[in-house]
């Protein structure tokens, strides 16, 4: 953990500990890394904000009286509060059958695990227009029954979680492929169930690529953009998610309010600082003692 | 106890295990990859045997798509390698180093999957146009970004990014000081020890990271349009060729199109794992 | 969180719920928004006055192309109010919700109001671009959407042609050489009106947008009247973005007079005078407000029936079709 590196830090430039690098190395990367991350997401970000803020700080709270923004937000957390968990279960399972048990095809299911990063939204949401659209393949039944998917609420979630799909697993495997079984055999061997082993051994040690997987999986559900649009009808108050109704607002020259809603998913990323440092601070007592 | 009955008949495909668990898992995974991913993107194949083969190699050696592919995966590529490099630092800063702001720099790189991708590309226009903060003094110099390939560049690194540094930063965390320390003790020096000991551990996540990336890259559409200057066979991205063939009411074509970039992303993805799974079994670890 | 969650619950069932009073969904394109807006409250006012029924309307707005294919595919749009005939056409050949007769239902071809392409410049014109042909002049950068993604620009396009055509006294191949020097001049197709807009206004690109003449003065008044000039050419096109009603759909929802009556209010005197003030040109001037008027400029308008195109039918396919002359002219 960070803190380790610490002591090297306290100590005095002339000496060091034999793993860290030198101060003017140390310096040199964090100046690189600082650099490209102001560029390539300060920048925007800070454009993101001034622009919200533009008319101060009344108009951008008058933005969220909007009821058609305000129902964008709520649909948007909906959406997401149905994707995540979807894709966690199905991420934790992936992760588990894959990295702990040996077998043929490995590789191939793992590629088609990545398949939806490998998709454009643009086509993410045209293959559930080619499905559930009226010409699609389970269009003409669907109409029969006047069961609505696709321009209404369920067509957004599973696009959604199509878009999502692979982020935990993908987060979990390489992890979990990393630390091996011997915790896991270990801990069954000493009579431990299988829930055990996981909630005990497992899921402690892969706790932090977890709460990377979840935190992605939730900012590019609410950040979705393209395969929403394909799949959303527009429908002002009614099936607009926040991006969408970011571009509705853009387009109708309310610069302000179209900033502001996008500030409010920028600060998504502050909700991982809030969630991380809960975390570190939770098993602060654990990395003190833990073996790692 | 069918699941159990059935994970017996799989014995033979897969190594037996004491971690009890795999028949339940692997059954989940299967059914919600199946129902998520397999029978739409089947239907979505299904969909371009409308077209005979004439007619799809036709779409897909066309002059006007190639270009738009070769720019989709040539933009994507480049930009994957450029968050491979700095993204690699920028990880290892965050996991290893204390320094004023690292929580907010450590926060913001998930920006860009919460920002919408059209904020994105406005956002990232706004600063690299002529009349941009970045872009007022580069532009002088001769470097147009905005509205160019450039600009395709910039736009899809800003979307890689959080796979590459993501996909590192637990992988750091793990690494065992004491690995580091005994590369030490045995004699090696501070690069020594970086190259042979620490990159290695890295490059599976380094890798999944970049074809995460890359992949994202390709398909990427919202940020695009509003930063490359959509001019046919210079600045237009295969995502946007398949919204014009839509537009033009030609589902057939926009679906061929989409299938060839799904085909080449799966062989890429694919030949990744094979070297990733070979690795590990060939050295244990990668 | 949990309480956000089941709030947005309930919202969408009060939504689902909401749609069994009297809703009207009208699907449009993009620039029609402040307009539909103004009109949407009149008309609610209208249909309470007359039958004391409360009608809510949902709007909704995107590229024209993609709206139509969006009902094709199953959006369940009640009247469809489009930028251009052909994406009407499509619906109604696709769904068979529309009648192919749609056309002559309503008065002026179906079209309550009308529009024109004009040029949007910087203020003073510093280039002196007075006419079609002055775009084509090297050096002059113009800021066009894309006709592929957005239908509107297909009327910029067609204008274009037309001042060509009527140049070069009908000689195909130079018209078509006019058309592809302008679009030499174009450094970014933006993929929908209020994109371009945006392009030339907040990036400071090009000299030159084409726009429609709503768009340009809501741009005006909107960003800024110090900043910019509209320039009309002497000769331009006649844009009649078409309405229809989607009769199968509204009948499945026993809303088809309501639906119908919305239609045919837009050509009512009070329609008409949000119509024009807000810079469209109202298929009936003597409804509209004389003071409104006054801002449209006269200028010879090109139709599409005019024989140098030859309506819709012809023009869809010769122009803009995959591999037709628009794509024809980026081939290298």
């Amino acid at each position: 953990m960070s803190e380790q590196s610490l002591p090297a830090l306290a100590a005095p430039a002339t000496w060091r500990a034999p793993t860290a690098e030198g101060r003017p190395v140390r310096l040199l990367l964090i100046g690189v890394a600082v650099a490209f991350i102001v560029l390539f997401l300060g920048f925007p970000l800070l454009v993101v904000f001034i622009e919200a803020f533009r008319n101060g700080a009344g108009a951008y709270f008058g933005a969220f009286a909007d009821p058609d923004t305000q129902h964008a937000i709520l649909l948007t957390l909906l959406v997401a509060a149905i994707a995540v968990p979807a894709n966690l279960v199905f991420g934790v399972c992936a992760a588990w059958a894959i990295a702990k048990y040996q077998f043929r095809g490995k590789a191939f299911l793992i590629t088609l695990i990545d398949l939806p990063f490998s998709v454009s939204p643009v086509i993410a949401g045209l293959i559930y227009v080619i499905m559930f659209g009226s010409h699609g393949y389970f269009g003409p039944w669907l109409n029969d029954r006047d069961i609505q998917i696709i321009f209404a609420v369920p067509g957004i979630v599973l696009a959604t979680i199509f878009v999502t799909f692979p982020f935990v697993a993908r987060e979990l495997i390489p992890l979990m492929d990393e630390q091996g079984t011997q915790d896991e055999e270990a801990a069954i061997s000493l009579g431990a169930s299988g829930w055990q082993t996981f909630r005990r051994v497992t899921l402690p040690n892969v706790k932090w690529g977890l709460m990377y997987g979840v935190l992605l999986c939730n900012a590019r559900a609410m950040g979705e953009f393209g395969a929403v649009a394909v799949v959303s009808g527009h429908i002002r108050g009614l099936t607009n998610t926040m991006p969408l109704h970011i571009e509705i607002l853009y387009n109708d020259y309310q610069w302000v309010a179209a900033f502001t809603v996008a500030s409010l998913l920028a600060l998504l990323a502050l909700v991982t600082l809030v969630v991380k440092s809960v975390l570190e601070w939770r098993f602060s007592h654990e990395l003190a003692n833990g073996p790692r | 106890m069918t699941l159990a009955a059935t994970s017996a008949t799989f014995r033979s495909w897969r190594q037996p295990s004491i971690i009890p668990g795999f028949g339940l898992t692997f059954g989940v995974a299967m059914v919600y990859l199946s129902l998520i991913v397999l029978i739409p993107i089947a239907l979505l194949i299904l969909r371009t045997t409308q077209l005979s083969w004439a007619e799809y190699w036709e779409i897909a050696t066309s002059e006007r798509v190639v270009a738009a592919l070769r720019l989709s995966f040539g933009a994507a590529l480049i930009a994957a390698a450029i968050n491979a490099v700095f993204g690699v630092i920028v990880a290892w800063v965050l996991v290893r180093y204390e320094f004023p702001g690292k929580r907010l720099i450590d926060a913001i790189v998930d920006l860009p999957f919460a920002l919408p991708t059209a904020v994105a590309g406005i956002a990232l226009t706004a600063i690299f146009a002529g009349n941009g903060w970045v872009g007022q003094f580069i532009e002088p110099l001769g470097i147009k970004v905005a509205y160019t390939s450039i600009g395709v560049v910039i736009a899809l690194t800003f979307i890689g990014l959080p796979f590459v540094v993501r996909t590192l930063q637990p992988v750091i965390m793990e690494i065992e000081r004491e690995t580091e320390e005994a590369a030490a003790t045995l004699g090696a020096n501070r690069r020594q020890a970086i190259l042979r000991v620490i990159l290695p551990t890295l490059v599976p996540a380094l890798l999944t990271g970049f074809v995460l990336a890359l992949a994202r890259g390709i398909g990427e559409y919202g940020s695009v349009v509003f930063i490359a200057g959509n001019l046919p066979y210079r600045t237009e991205i295969a995502p946007l060729l398949i919204v014009i063939r839509l537009t033009e009411f030609d589902y057939n074509g926009a679906t061929a199109i989409a299938t060839i970039m799904l085909a080449i992303a799966f062989v890429m993805f694919l030949t990744i794992n094979l070297i990733q799974v070979w690795a590990r079994r060939r050295f244990g670890y990668v | 969180m949990r309480r956000l969650v089941y709030g947005a619950v309930l919202s969408m069932v009060l939504a689902v719920s909401a749609q069994a009073q009297t809703t009207l969904l009208n699907v449009s394109y993009d620039p029609t928004r402040e307009l539909y807006r103004a009109y949407n409250a009149e008309f609610i006012k209208f249909w309470k006055e007359k039958t004391g029924e409360t009608v809510t309307i949902q709007q909704s707005h995107g590229g024209s192309g993609a709206q139509a294919r969006a009902v094709i595919d199953g959006l369940k749009a009640d009247v469809l109010t489009l930028a251009l005939e052909g994406d009407i056409n499509a619906v109604a050949e696709k769904t068979k919700k529309i009648p192919a007769d749609w056309r002559g239902r309503l008065p002026n071809n179906s079209g309550p109001y009308t529009s024109t392409y004009v040029f949007l410049v910087r203020k003073g014109n510093p280039k002196n671009l007075k006419d079609w042909g002055d775009l084509v002049k090297p050096g002059v950068d113009v800021i066009v959407p894309n006709p592929k993604t957005s239908g509107g620009a297909q009327w910029a396009y067609l204008a274009a042609w037309g001042y060509a055509d009527r140049l070069y006294k009908g000689d195909e191949a130079k018209v078509k050489a006019f058309v592809a020097a302008l679009y030499k001049n174009v450094p970014v197709l933006d993929s929908g009106a209020r994109g371009s807009t945006t392009t030339f206004v907040q990036r400071g690109l090009g000299d030159v947008l084409l726009s429609w003449e709503n768009e340009a003065f809501l741009a005006i008044n909107e960003l800024g009247p110090d900043k910019f000039d509209i320039v009309v050419p002497p000769l331009s096109i006649k844009a009649e973005p078409p309405v229809a009603l989607v009769v199968g759909n509204a009948e499945a929802k026993g809303a088809t007079k309501v639906a119908q009556a919305y239609l045919e209010h837009l050509y009512s005197a009070p329609a008409q005078k949000i119509i024009a003030k807000n810079y469209y040109r109202p298929a009936k001037p003597e409804l509209a407000d004389p003071a409104d008027l006054k801002r449209f400029p006269e200028v010879e308008l090109l139709t599409i029936d005019d024989p140098v195109f030859g309506g819709w039918a012809k023009v869809t396919p010769k122009h803009f079709a995959n591999g037709a002359i628009f794509d024809q002219i980026y081939k290298r």
